[in-house]
């Protein structure tokens, strides 16, 4: 038996290539000291045989390293001598790769989007260089506008996806909660979707071939710089109270319908402080004056986390807006795209009845300005891990919201009103 | 602004009352390895009653979160009364759930993770599960399942028609010493409240062995900043 074990491995050696693609780690549990014996005779350097753990004692497992040409003569020698063993790792080179990744992302500085690393949360030194790479590299599709600045005099940056000029917009914003982190992930995989897509998936391509996309993916930069260096669970915006030693106004209770109703909070140390006046926050002015003065957006799409629903208007009043039948069952279609993906359950309707009375919310704003299709995305998960979701889960929660988001724009670019 | 009648199973009145079933689920099943979460809801409605309360009957599913995506959903049925009093009152709950006793397979990894860590130098602790990024390493899964259950017996006490708990995160958690054959742990969980979007600390101290399962022995209320708001109740 051992003769041919090792002329099976010097055969297979002559062929051997420097990969771990195949490789397994064994961990074989000897039931006794004859076994131990056995395995002390194996031909260490003919087979190629990396011990972790050396056989020496029976109470002890022996973990081996096994080449994939060898795999087979080891299994068959331990088979045939019945020691127990089972397989610790499957592939010792998919390790190494996910190792490989795992330091490629501490690499301060991608080359390229293609280099980027969409499954990991990034900072904002990190997202603003993602998109004036973006735009260096798709330059005749991608431009950024600054359309603001935030109370701590950051830049307001939007990415405007553009085929042509004089077109009606979709809005897209990410963010604007800084704690929900999964928002700014998912939009900027959505952006490279978008580069990517436009030529070569007729939908997109048509959409973007009659309509601009504005992303606008850290709305509140303040309270995502705070989220990394303070408190990850910040809500607000960084705006100061005059007269409170609480910072801070929820930019999604500072718009103008329905302003300063119960919705909301009047106590500027609450999560939901709706703020001094309408519109005080810079970053929410900002959003303002620019949908009023680009005058033609047809779709406005805020993005949040978490609990897995699909909203439109209205968050202040449970009379049902006027395109409710519509709004329903587009967001209807919408869910049941996403859900196609990944089985991920979402529930929709108004922001009112189904997840709690919200006064002063965007939507309900960008609703009354005439922008027919408003809907507040609410991502992944519904509470289990909650702003803290695993960054294995970004890549899967962006593919999936970007079918809702596709579902929309595309019945938008259908229905022009 | 209440509904009575046959309530919508996805809008909130129901999730939350079904959130709160949940809760009380967990006080009394949930372990290292093994914490339920709601699936869905499939029927509910709601009824004013005497004394100024109002009941909730519910039919839900829940799923064992400890079992990954292969667990099987487990029907159960509830009533929850939320009372009206001047001062706040834990809500009241009756539930059922199908085949709860069937599911005795986690005994093994719970004794083994008993052993493992009633050993008088073990000394656990960490802070931060799971991390910013939402990573927790395979050691910590069980203890964030046991700070989980231990944060139900608060948020089951906390609840109201009108709040919608989840843990947001375990600040920390710190092994203390015990002579009475059960794991002691001293927990500071993050506590998230939906509706109001507050996230409220408490630190607890809890105990924990295969036999007894998760007892909560103290709670205190922690401001989170100098001029904190308070919980929602």
């Amino acid at each position: 038996m051992r003769g041919l074990l090792v002329l099976t491995a010097l055969f297979v050696a002559v062929f051997g290539k420097v990969t771990f693609e195949g490789d397994q780690v064994l961990r074989i549990t000897a039931q006794d000291a004859k076994q131990i014996a056995l395995l002390k005779e194996l031909p260490e350097e003919i087979l190629g045989l990396d011990y972790w753990m050396s056989p020496s004692r029976v109470s002890l497992p022996v973990d081996v390293h096994v080449p994939f040409h060898s795999l087979q003569a080891v299994r068959a020698f331990l088979a045939y001598h019945q020691i127990p063993y089972h397989v610790m790792i499957e592939n010792v080179q998919d390790l190494l790769d996910d190792e490989q990744r795992e330091m490629v992302k501490y690499r301060s500085f991608p080359r390229s989007t293609d280099d980027f690393v969409y499954t990991t949360y990034h900072d904002l030194n990190s997202i603003n260089s993602f998109m004036d790479m973006l735009v260096a590299e798709n330059s005749n599709l991608v431009s950024k506008i600054e359309i603001g600045k935030s109370y701590e005099g950051r830049s307001l940056d939007v990415l405007k996806f553009s085929t042509g000029a004089n077109r009606p917009g979709i809005w897209i914003d990410t963010g604007i909660h800084s704690r929900e982190w999964i928002t700014p992930a998912s939009a900027i995989w959505s952006a490279k979707k978008i580069v990517t897509d436009y030529g070569r998936d007729p939908v997109l391509t048509d959409i973007l071939n009659n309509y601009d996309i504005f992303l606008e993916i850290i709305a509140n930069p303040d309270g995502f710089a705070y989220t990394h260096s303070n408190d990850r669970m910040w809500r607000k915006t960084r705006k100061p109270n005059p007269g409170s030693s609480c910072v801070g106004v929820d930019p999604n209770r500072n718009w103008e319908v329905g302003f300063g109703g119960s919705g909301a909070s009047s106590n500027p140390c609450s999560q939901t402080y709706h703020g001094p006046s309408i519109h005080s926050e810079p970053e929410v002015k900002a959003i303002v004056d620019f949908v009023k003065s680009h005058g033609k957006l047809k779709a406005f799409l805020s993005i949040h986390s978490y609990s897995q629903m699909l909203l439109y208007p209205y968050g202040y009043t449970s009379t049902p807006a006027k395109d409710q039948a519509e709004l329903h069952e587009l967001a209807r279609k919408a869910v049941s795209e996403l859900q196609s993906l990944h089985n991920t359950a979402y529930t929709y309707g108004s922001v009112i009845t189904t997840i709690y009375q919200a006064d002063g919310i965007t939507i309900d704003w960008t609703y009354e300005q005439g922008i027919k299709y408003s809907y507040t995305f609410e991502l992944r998960d519904t509470g289990r891990y909650g702003f803290l979701l695993p960054a294995d889960q970004i890549i899967p929660t962006a593919e999936e919201t970007w079918l809702a988001l596709m579902a929309i724009m595309e019945h938008t670019r259908n229905n022009p009103y | 602004m209440a509904s009575t009648g046959d309530l919508e199973p996805t809008h909130y009145p129901a999730r939350r009352a079904a959130q709160v079933a949940l809760h009380y689920l967990n006080t009394h099943h949930g372990s290292p390895f093994r914490v339920f979460g709601l699936q869905q809801v499939h029927k509910a409605s709601a009824e004013d009653v005497e004394a100024g309360g109002r009941k909730y009957k519910l039919d839900f599913s829940v799923t064992d979160w400890a079992s990954g995506s292969a667990g099987p959903a487990l029907r159960c049925s509830a009533d929850v009364l939320f009372p009206r009093t001047e001062r706040h009152s834990a809500p009241d709950v009756k539930l059922r759930c199908e085949a709860l006793q069937q599911i005795n397979r986690t005994a093994q990894e719970e004794e083994a993770f008993y052993q493992k860590h009633i050993t008088p130098d073990s000394a656990v602790s960490a802070r931060d599960i799971p991390d910013s990024y939402g990573n927790m390493s395979e050691e910590m899964q069980p203890f964030w399942r046991l700070a989980r259950v231990a944060a139900s017996f608060i948020m089951l006490r906390e609840s109201s028609e009108n709040t919608e708990f989840n843990m947001a995160q375990v600040a920390s958690v710190t092994q203390q010493e015990s002579s009475e054959e059960q794991l002691m742990l001293e927990f500071v969980v993050l506590l998230h409240d939906l509706p109001s979007q507050e996230i409220v600390q408490w630190k607890l101290l809890a105990s924990w062995s295969p036999d007894r399962g998760v007892r909560v022995l103290q709670t205190e209320w922690q401001p989170r900043c100098p001029h904190a708001t308070k919980p929602p109740n």
